[in-house]
């Protein structure tokens, strides 16, 4: 036991010293613990060790068939549950070659898409609370709960959804979706305008996060950072653009990039996704063309012996999916390249040289949820 | 004995007369000290219980929440459940902790709050003590708190402590220049630093007013470099919980905690005071020169519920920074103070001296 | 010279920026009518969930008190937390046939991942969701439930 508690840890040099951020610690969002090297404030290493919430979500699926796997995707990445199931879903539906309803897929776009800005809603304001905001917190959740409203009526739960199986959907969305999602847009129209007000344009905000934990386009590529993060230094590495899925190729919709690549770079590049978002879902709400809710498939699903893999845009960045079958009902190995693992990899290069209130800032800006870095 | 809620100086004088004619005089006064610190002390809690409900309900409504609303009607009383359930929790005594300073550490910073109460004139002759430098009396001694701070983050014996404590240290002598200088501005152009004169001479106007543009920067400065020097945010780094868990009060529980909390409503509290009274007029009712009637209807309003609103006002104005800002960086802190607010206020105090030498303000 | 003007066009910047961000803070402040906390235990009354809610599984009973679970099993085969356990047992109709009837439909709520599963792949539709959501309990043992009421039978139609 000792040896795992005494991890390695940087050598020390001379007025450097320790500080464990984490596993309990305000603004890690959960148990992730991070052995910062501090000379003062200044942060001269991060070593993260994730692992404190590992469930082991990739054996459990081993044992599971490819319906039960969905209920365990949700756990992943909790705050984009929609996403990764869409992820199974493709997988599944790709393996066996069929071909589900359009109904179908328009209706999983649309909540792809009102699950992305639910995520960033969340996103938002606990990048504010980290910086010191408080306010925000409650702003993002109230808006969020529209959202999250709008799921409870169609689905019967908040957060972990399980609506997705493969061939289709669980029931047929309720009468009053396309109302009420109408509704929350018109609504989250009016109130983004004063997440730009109380954020975006503040001057304290402005200096804490211009210029912070600049990320190019190389050490993008490099580290693997996807998602909003990896689109701020400019790579262009949205997968509803480049092997969409869905219905995206039949919405117009922007890939916002920006050049500047650091931690404002990054929150812009979700706040103007948050709007994509919107004009995407306000494209395809009304023409959800109608239609059987799931395609027709077998009770037991059973992949045809190889190996697939399935990529989706998540919340956070490119979530794939391989997975080996042998022909059984249940996989011989899943498994899951999470947007957040692979993104927390480059928060120690943006963070060297940079204070404590800086990592706390990046680590923020790069969004990261823990059990989906540790599953 | 007659009771005059606007002059409080006969009734105070009638228990000073009668005290002295019942006892001898090194008596009377031991007991009128133990009065005012009895009525002092009785105060400070029940502000500072007040302040910190107030709080939480000012921060809910900009929330859209409710805030606290379970104990007693619109939960009043919250508080109070509050603070029984910190006097009766462990104190926590921190292995390798330097228990004698770990355990002085909270006293410092509430006695420095408690001392710079005294000199604040609530009402015309509600006055501790009246010295003929005030405000160079509550500028010296609010700054004895940060000691307190600092011995409280060194003797944690905890890195989070240690670097709140030394964040505290720069940024309250940084800070410090700021206040001092703001009321200094004030000061140039009152030409007194007794409060009891400040706020006399405002009966005409308020200082804001009379003082043209300098006046209001001044203030503006005050109201930032305060709300630095009370360790609130958008300036709280020295507790900072989203880097520093909780910063130099990391490991302080139970009543401890409680004094590091009251104290920094009360500071607050002290601040908010200083700054209606050398600003806003104090006590003094808002009047307009040439306009009598208009200055008989305010006169009928009682000064001490002119001070309170006032210093509600400010207390108010330094809750919605809190709830609104993100927070500065230790740079960004210490530019702030240095690169702008310090110049600021060196080539305002400079316009200021020029104007009263002018004869210009009203 | 050009500095200067940037030094306090920084200044007016910054406070303008600042006035913007309290303006949306005190808005909200001096609107209290846009407050939307729900007061939960005293909104009990009032308190209604959708109609889709996951909240506690159950086995419609008729007025007959009859259901219509087969104890076919498939409920606890598609589990994927092992939270269902069906008892089966046998009887004798009157005609000389065995048929399987249940004797136990036993959810345990702890393990329950909300997954729908069951529900969805029941064949003969006997499951369904209720909306109640006060699942708290003092003993762990209260969080297993029969589903099955006693003395129900299954109604006569279902194979």
């Amino acid at each position: 036991m000792k040896e795992i508690i005494n991890l390695p840890v940087h050598s020390i040099e001379e007025e450097e010293y320790h500080i464990n951020m984490g596993p309990q610690h305000p603004s890690t969002h959960g148990v992730l613990r991070l052995v910062v090297t501090l000379q003062g404030e200044t942060v001269k290493k991060v070593q993260p060790h994730c692992g404190y919430i590992h469930r082991g979500i990739e054996k459990m699926c081993e044992k599971d068939t490819y319906q039960q796997i969905i209920h365990l995707t949700d756990r992943m990445d909790y705050l984009s549950a929609h996403i990764n199931n869409h992820a199974v879903c493709l997988l599944v539906e790709g393996a066996l070659e069929v071909e589900v309803p359009e109904r179908v897929k328009y209706i999983r776009t649309i909540i792809d898409e009102l699950n992305r800005i639910a995520s960033h809603q969340l996103w938002w304001c606990s990048f504010g609370m980290d910086l010191g905001g408080l306010t925000c917190f409650f702003y993002g959740l109230r808006d969020r709960e529209h959202i999250l409203d709008i799921f409870e009526e169609s689905f019967g739960s908040r957060l972990l959804h399980s609506y997705y199986t493969p061939g289709g959907l669980m029931q047929d969305i309720h009468p009053n979706f396309q109302k009420r999602t109408k509704d929350f847009i018109k609504y989250f129209r009016k109130k983004i305008k004063d997440y730009d007000k109380l954020l975006s344009g503040n001057v304290i905000f402005e200096n804490r996060s211009q210029g912070i934990g600049v990320m190019s386009k190389e050490d993008a590529i490099n580290y693997g950072v996807s998602g909003p993060s990896g689109r701020a230094s400019g790579w262009s590495c949205d997968i509803r653009k480049k092997y969409p899925y869905g219905v995206y190729d039949k919405a117009e919709f922007n890939e916002i990039l920006r050049t500047d690549g650091d931690t404002y770079g990054r929150y812009m590049v979700r706040m103007d996704e948050m709007r994509e978002s919107m004009k995407i879902i306000e494209q395809l709400i009304d023409n959800i063309p109608e239609g059987d809710y799931t395609a027709k498939m077998k009770p037991i699903i059973k992949l045809p012996a190889g190996e697939y893999y399935q990529r989706v845009e998540s919340a956070r960045g490119e979530l794939g999916i391989y997975c080996i079958s042998d022909g059984n009902k249940t996989p011989v190995r899943m498994k899951f390249r999470t947007p957040s693992f692979v993104n927390l990899g480059v928060l120690d290069k943006l963070s060297r040289d940079m204070k404590i209130a800086d990592l706390v800032a990046i680590g923020a800006s790069l969004d990261l949820v823990i059990p989906d870095i540790d599953r | 004995m007659a009771f005059n809620i606007y002059d409080f100086t006969s009734f105070n004088q009638s228990i000073d007369k009668a005290l002295y004619e019942w006892l001898p005089p090194f008596w009377a006064m031991i007991v009128e000290m133990t009065i005012i610190g009895l009525v002092f002390l009785l105060a400070y809690a029940v502000v500072g219980l007040l302040l910190v409900y107030a709080e939480r309900k000012v921060c809910a409504f900009m929330q859209n929440r409710v805030g606290p609303n379970r104990v007693g009607p619109y939960g009043i009383f919250q508080t109070i459940a509050d603070f029984i359930k910190l006097l009766m929790k462990e104190l926590v005594y921190i292995k390798d902790s330097d228990k004698l300073l770990f355990n002085i550490a909270p006293f410092i910073v509430i006695i420095a709050s408690f001392m710079a109460i005294a000199a604040i004139p609530f009402a015309k002759g509600l006055h501790a003590i009246d010295f003929d430098i005030g405000i160079m009396y509550v500028v010296a001694v609010s700054s004895l708190g940060v000691v307190g701070i600092l011995l409280a983050g060194w003797s944690s014996n905890n890195k989070y402590s240690l670097i709140g404590a030394m964040r505290s240290g720069a940024q309250i002598i940084s800070y410090e220049l700021s206040v001092g200088l703001s009321l200094l501005t004030i000061v140039v152009l009152a030409g007194t630093m007794q409060f009891s004169q400040v706020v006399e001479l405002q009966s005409s106007g308020w200082f804001i007013f009379k003082g043209h543009i300098p006046a209001v920067i001044a203030f503006i400065v005050f109201l930032i470099a305060s709300t630095a020097e009370t360790n609130r945010g958008p300036f709280d780094l020295a507790e900072a919980e989203s880097e520093l868990t909780a910063g130099f009060h990391t490991e302080y529980s139970g009543i401890k905690f409680a004094f590091f909390f009251l104290a920094e409503y009360m500071n607050m509290f002290i601040v908010a005071s200083i700054a209606a009274t050398v600003f806003l007029g104090g006590w003094m009712p808002f009047h307009i020169s040439g306009l009598e009637g208009f200055n008989h209807v305010m006169d009928f309003i009682p000064p001490l519920i002119w001070y309170i609103g006032k210093t509600a006002f400010i207390i108010w104005l330094m809750m919605l920074f809190k709830w609104t800002f993100p927070r500065l960086r230790i740079d960004q802190l210490l530019n702030l103070e240095w690169k702008y607010l310090l110049p600021i206020n060196l080539v305002n105090i400079l316009i200021m001296a020029f104007i009263v030498l002018m004869g210009w303000h009203f | 010279m050009n500095s200067i003007y940037t030094y306090f066009a920084d200044i007016f910047h910054g406070l303008k920026s600042l006035l913007i961000g309290m303006s949306v803070t005190g808005r909200y402040f001096f609107s209290p009518g846009q407050i939307v906390t729900q007061q939960y235990p005293e909104n009990r009354k009032t308190l209604k969930m959708f109609d889709r809610f996951k909240g506690d599984l159950i086995m419609p009973h008729d007025a007959n008190n009859q259901h219509r679970c087969t104890g076919c099993g498939i409920c606890e085969t598609n589990c994927p937390n092992g939270s269902i356990e069906v008892i089966s047992d046998r009887i004798e109709l009157p005609d000389g046939k065995k048929k399987r009837i249940i004797d136990k439909h036993i959810y345990h709520l702890g393990m329950c991942t909300f997954c729908s599963l069951c529900v969805k792949t029941c064949p003969s539709d006997a499951l369904a969701w209720d909306q109640t959501f006060e699942h708290a309990v003092f003993d762990r043992s209260k969080l297993t439930k029969i589903l099955n009421k006693p003395g129900s039978s299954i109604i006569k139609d279902i194979e």
